[in-house]
């Protein structure tokens, strides 16, 4: 079964998206990422989703709800390199994910990270 | 339908100089010929006297799209294009060929005196001819109109969609001009793609050229500013005249999740001290 690797870097995950994401994929990573942090104890969690150019309500609601699991998990989220085509849609749906903080790219999110871990 | 006989040919083409007179008169009598070099008028009004009589001649018979009257439609064409060009109305336009009925109509009176049938006969022709020259010319003025519009709002469009940057990262959106959805749509596009394009961390939409501020014009900005806060980066909205303040309390908008500034200037101060630049000076 195909699955979206979760890299582990010092005290943050890093998840790349480079696929096409459709519910089934979306679920285990869900499943594979909680799995992690507890495992791994990690304090940031940063979701890179430069290579989705397509996003529906349930991809939208799915980013929302880890955001929100790895909150209660203790780890921050951030969510980096949205397109404007995924953020015109997420918006237009009315899902404007007011939990999940965001940066423009991984270097960005990594900082804002480290400066959210450190407070 | 009846055709129009040699006879009419001959009226027209004996009362010429009158016939044309006449019609002049009427056109600037309604008016029809206002800002026109009267060199002109005379010229197209003699112009199209002759292209009709040349149609009948050739015995086009009363449908104008038929292969006969190809100039006499061209001719039209270019008249209608230069009106709407020249701002006149579909009335005035179109009063050019009716303004010809009643001279016309006067001289086949006159000419088919003693032949009552034969009048109403060739009234009706004349008439249903010329009543098709004037649908072909405001039709023609219409699709002219059509055009000139489509364009002036295309360019209206991206005229009205500058995005400029400010600094280093930050990137500024001066609007001017009602905020509908189309010009929403395009604006946050637009904005978007330069915020990935140039990777700048902080958007400044300045508002003071929008005329009005209501629920729907909130409505898209707060969409917008939502999208930016999504693709991580910040939005400052700038510009926010005391009535449109004032507005905006009144219709008891949230504006909550919005940074909001007086003007582009305090807009950009506030823009720099996030990034950790300050100025002094020398």
């Amino acid at each position: 079964m195909e699955r979206i690797p979760i890299l582990k870097m010092g005290d943050f995950l890093l998840v790349t998206i480079q696929v096409d994401m459709y519910d089934q994929l979306a679920l285990t990573l869900q499943d594979d990422l909680t799995e992690r942090i507890s495992r791994t104890s990690a304090r940031g969690v940063l979701i890179d989703i430069t290579a989705l150019d397509m996003v529906d309500s349930f991809i939208g609601r799915m980013i929302d709800t880890i955001s929100s699991l790895s909150k209660i998990m203790d780890a921050e989220t951030v969510l980096v390199g949205m397109q404007p085509a995924v953020a015109i849609t997420l918006v237009e749906l009315g899902l404007y994910l007011p939990g999940v903080s965001t940066a423009l790219d991984v270097e960005r999110g990594m900082k804002l990270l480290e400066q959210r871990v450190r407070l | 339908m009846a055709a129009l006989q040699d006879g009419t040919l001959d009226a027209i083409k004996n009362q010429q100089s009158k016939l044309l007179g006449d019609w002049i008169g009427a056109l600037e009598a309604n008016g029809a010929t206002r800002n026109l070099k009267e060199q002109d008028v005379q010229q197209q009004t003699a112009e199209f006297l002759r292209l009709i009589l040349d149609g009948i001649r050739n015995d086009s018979g009363n449908n104008i799209a038929a292969p006969g009257w190809a100039d006499t439609r061209r001719f039209l064409e270019g008249l209608s294009n230069s009106r709407a060009l020249l701002g006149y109305d579909s009335h005035q336009t179109a009063y050019f060929i009716f303004a010809l009925k009643g001279p016309l109509f006067t001289v086949l009176q006159d000419y088919y005196r003693d032949q009552p049938a034969s009048l109403a006969e060739q009234l009706l022709s004349v008439s249903e001819l010329l009543d098709s020259f004037a649908m072909h010319t405001i039709r023609t003025y219409q699709k002219t109109r059509e055009a000139v519009i489509k364009r002036q709002q295309e360019e209206l469009l991206e005229l009205s969609t500058p995005v400029v940057k400010l600094w280093d990262g930050v990137l500024a959106l001066p609007m001017i001009g009602t905020l509908d959805s189309q010009r929403s749509q395009v604006v946050m596009e637009s904005l978007l793609q330069r915020i990935v394009d140039t990777g700048s961390e902080i958007a400044i939409i300045d508002i003071t050229g929008v005329p009005t501020v209501d629920t729907l014009v909130a409505q898209h900005l707060l969409k917008t500013v939502t999208a930016i806060r999504l693709m991580g980066a910040d939005c400052i909205i700038s510009g926010v005249r005391p009535q449109i303040a004032q507005t905006i309390v009144h219709l008891g908008l949230d504006l909550g999740g919005l940074v909001t500034k007086a003007n582009l200037s305090d807009a950009l101060k506030l823009a720099l001290t996030r990034l950790g630049i300050s100025l002094a000076k020398v």
